[in-house]
């Protein structure tokens, strides 16, 4: 039985960054939980140790049980019933295994009986769930609701309800609706004040992933007569307080064991969450940014498994006398899949770890008031975190989809057919491109940094870290590419045409993508020389995917936006 | 009602992941080459012990076993699932046992643990196959044995009620308390490794793995004395010198050959008596039947 944890050696390369000193440092409060607790750790090096150990049971659930169910649970899929979600057999398992490994609320503070991880460790095992089961990383990963709970709910309602996370009750983020998708400030769902000062809430959601989980946190319009966002607050809605059917569950594409659910609020009774108007415009926008990390960790989960699956094939399938991974077309498509799968697990991590950085600091102000330079770094890695997230998202989703329809290609005709894992891959990885805000979406997040320089400056960043010799060439084309993009925003910025700007944000942001990962892979070959070849493979992509667009932007009048249907 | 309750495990080579380096030239086991690993049935016995922890709160599960000091690791993973404390029965004087004489010096460590309930074990260990070192414990220890169980159904008023799996089908029987009950792969799983008991055990060291621990690890030992795993000798639970180890086992190796399985020339005999009766008459004449 495999451990999907010590396979894989990247993991504990990226886990191992020297970032995390300061992150663990800051995380643990220089290790005082210690006195508190007796599973806290008392310096850094127990503290890793712990993450290692702690990965390591996420690594053995997930290469022995919850991969073994991984098929079964796609078959049978999830179900509904008089009004209630119910999961596949194998899901049933799974949560139980995960529960009784004490997998839950892993970054919830130990005073509510989480185990205190920072973001990056816990985003590492939802990685490696992904990879095992990428439906059930959804219903797993949604523990990260209760980090939104913890930072905007009242310490009662902390007190109420993350101890119930960390004991495995699940969550759902109750956003969507029939008329309210990506634009979420049109959601109609009706809280209404009682004379009492309780609220219910009356109407429907829809798509809601794991909508019949036991602490919903749902968005609803508090203020009668609003329309837009401003109108709109975040309520807790406890199952065990009834008045949420379950009409029907999607059937979907893929992740077939995560019910996504239709739900029907009949005075439910709910408690406010934080302060009234701010659901959308600050504790769903906060939601979402965990969210997003977490589907960039579900598809680089995704990334792996179909790697894994195709290389392993092309060394066993044999035609024309030898393996097909010795056919330069076939090996060409696996070392694109590595890089793809590598830049994106570096932006993953390099990520998490802003986003650690300035989380803490967030939740170190809830204690004590920061020092100036304390204030200046957590802006400074907050505007990083903000900046790197719908990347990771964006780019790694799309790389996962990729890296799925590659999986297929590479088995064939046998590809095609239900008999191997790929064609669950490939339905899995789908969604991942879609939910918690299309890739067009997370365009529109990122061109601000691109317009505004955030990525210009971490690249150069990245590109004063020095290389050494046997990289350097590397590191030149990459100084080489850099021109070229800023070249390329200089010229869209400079039209002052935001339906041009908006055509070309894709391109943007893609190369600017391209850039971060190539630079993040030479600073992982810097370490470790297994990086070698892939910090190659990706440094010649990013040096076509520059090239390409740079020429499409440079060769573009504006006036030719009308042959795509965009007017003035 | 509080219980007190024994698992006896083994540490093992991993002989489910034979590679080609598994033997020697010798044909002895090359221990370095295969992992070692808890015995698989242990586990299911080990879980059995657990439920029986869950519905009785109070009690407590201590693991027993016979091997090297290295044997210590099992019983940090059985504490990270949710055993209580552990004995590493160690002593080169012990070595080469078979399974009388393993028998004989387990069934003294546990007269030496005294107050107990329950004794469970694996069926049988992965190295040897016997399944004899539980029943033989049983017999020295002078209490009831219940073999291939599958499931501990109820345990009250001095007596526990077990699910066995037989080759055709389940029996459950009854047996008084104390006895010593041996679990089949077929029972359910042991649950996993717990990330806080873990991350609270880790360093829980048995006598002679303490020196070896970092200063600040030992300290935490010393603050914390569930953090000690018991190291026991043979003097240390009076074994008589002449039935353990070597000196203790009439079982004596005298060759070990590599057997390779290879199909052999197959015949095919036609529905008439005269081919059949000349196959038996053949087949007499070896000294394959009769």
């Amino acid at each position: 039985m495999a451990n999907f944890y010590t396979d894989n050696p990247d993991l504990r390369h990226h886990l191992n960054h020297p970032l995390m000193q300061k992150i663990v440092e800051l995380r643990e409060r220089n290790y005082t939980d210690a006195e508190k607790f007796d599973y806290a750790p008392a310096n850094f090096a127990d503290a890793m140790d712990n993450y290692e150990k702690v990965l390591e049971i996420v690594g053995d659930l997930c290469g022995g049980k919850i991969a073994e169910n991984a098929e079964a649970v796609d078959h049978q899929g999830a179900s509904c019933a008089n009004g209630r979600a119910y999961y596949a057999d194998g899901t049933v398992e799974n949560l139980d295994l995960c529960r009784k490994a004490g997998l839950m609320g892993m970054a919830m503070p130990r005073r509510f009986g989480g185990l205190n991880f920072p973001i990056t460790p816990y985003i590492m095992a939802a990685e490696i769930v992904s990879r095992a089961d990428t439906g059930f990383e959804n219903l797993w990963g949604l523990q990260d609701c209760a980090e939104t709970l913890y930072e905007f709910g009242s310490e009662e309602q902390r007190a109420k309800y993350i101890p119930r996370v960390c004991e495995g009750e699940t969550m759902s983020m109750d956003l969507t609706e029939p008329d309210a998708g990506s634009d979420l400030q049109s959601v109609m769902l009706k809280a209404t004040q009682k004379e009492d000062g309780t609220w219910v809430l009356n109407g429907v959601k829809r798509f809601i992933t794991n909508g019949d989980s036991d602490i919903h946190l749902v968005l609803a319009r508090s203020e009668e007569g609003t329309k837009d966002g401003r109108g709109l607050s975040m309520f807790i809605y406890d199952k065990r307080n009834g008045g949420v059917t379950v009409r029907r569950i999607e059937n979907k594409m893929g992740i077939k064991g995560s019910p996504t659910c239709e739900l029907v609020y009949k005075n439910a009774p709910a408690e406010l969450c934080g302060n009234r108007r701010l659901g959308l415009i600050k504790y769903v926008m906060a939601l979402m940014n965990g969210a997003r990390l977490g589907i960039a960790a579900q598809s680089v989960g995704v990334s792996e498994l179909a790697y894994r699956e195709a290389h392993q094939y092309a060394l066993e399938r044999r035609q024309f006398g030898k393996a097909i991974i010795e056919f330069p077309a076939v090996s060409e498509m696996l070392a694109v899949m590595k890089a793809k799968l590598d830049a994106s697990r570096s932006l993953l991590y390099e990520c998490s770890r802003f986003v650690d950085m300035y989380k803490i600091y967030e939740d170190i102000a809830r204690e004590r008031s920061l020092t100036a330079d304390e204030r200046a770094e957590m802006k400074h890695y907050s505007r990083l975190a903000d900046a790197l997230t719908p990347l990771a998202k964006g780019l790694g989703s799309e790389y996962c989809n990729q890296n799925a329809y590659d999986c297929i290609q590479i088995h064939g005709g046998s590809g095609f057919m239900k008999d191997y894992a790929c064609e669950r891959i490939y339905r899995d990885a789908r969604i991942t491109s879609i939910y918690e805000g299309t890739t067009q979406l997370q365009v529109v997040a990122a061109i601000r940094h691109v317009t505004t320089g955030t990525y210009a400056s971490l690249i150069k960043t990245y590109a004063e870290a020095g290389y050494p010799a046997q990289l350097a060439p590397l590191a030149a084309i990459l100084g080489d590419l850099t021109v070229a993009y800023e070249k390329a925003v200089a010229k869209v910025t400079e039209a002052n045409n935001s339906k041009y700007l908006d055509f070309m944000a894709r391109r943007l942001v893609e190369m600017a993508g391209s850039l971060i990962m190539a630079y993040l892979l030479l600073q992982d070959a810097k370490d470790d020389e297994s990086f070698n070849n892939t910090a190659v493979v990706y440094t010649k992509m990013a040096q076509a995917l520059v090239a390409q667009h740079s020429d499409f932007i440079s060769n573009f009048a504006p006036e030719q936006l009308s042959a795509y249907g965009i007017g003035e | 009602m509080s219980l007190n309750i024994i698992v006896l495990a083994k540490q093992v080579p991993d002989t489910r992941n034979v590679g080609k380096d598994a033997m020697k030239e010798d044909g002895t086991i090359n221990r370095a080459a295969l992992p070692a690993i808890f015995n698989p049935e242990d586990l299911n016995a080990l879980e059995q012990a657990l439920r029986l922890k869950d519905a009785n709160p109070g009690s407590k599960v201590t693991l027993l076993t016979m091997g090297l000091p290295r044997a210590a690791e099992i019983i940090r993973e059985a504490i990270y699932r949710g055993a209580d404390a552990g004995i590493v029965l160690t002593d080169r004087a012990l070595g080469g046992a078979d399974t009388l004489a393993t028998s004989y010096s387990l069934a003294q460590a546990v007269k030496k643990f005294g107050n107990y309930d329950i004794i469970l074990g694996g069926r049988q260990a992965i190295d040897g196959d016997t399944a004899q070192v539980g029943p033989q414990i049983a017999e020295k220890l002078g209490i009831p044995q219940v073999t291939y169980a599958e499931e501990i159904l109820d345990l009250r008023d001095g007596k526990v009620t077990v699910k066995r799996r037989l080759e055709h089908g389940v029996e459950t029987v009854v047996a008084p308390l104390p006895c010593v009950v041996t679990v089949n792969g077929s029972a359910a799983d042991c649950r996993p490794r717990n990330a806080k008991r873990l991350m609270k055990y880790k360093y829980a060291a048995s006598t002679s793995e303490l020196p070896k621990l970092s200063e600040e690890a030992q300290a935490r030992v010393a603050a914390n004395p569930e953090l000690n795993i018991a190291e026991w000798s043979a003097a240390f639970v009076e074994a008589d010198s002449e039935q353990i180890g070597l000196a203790g086992s009439p079982t004596k190796v005298k060759t070990i050959e590599n057997v390779v399985f290879t199909a052999k020339e197959s015949r095919r005999l036609d529905n008439d008596d005269a081919q059949i009766e000349e196959l038996i008459q053949e087949l007499i004449a070896n000294h394959t039947i009769g």
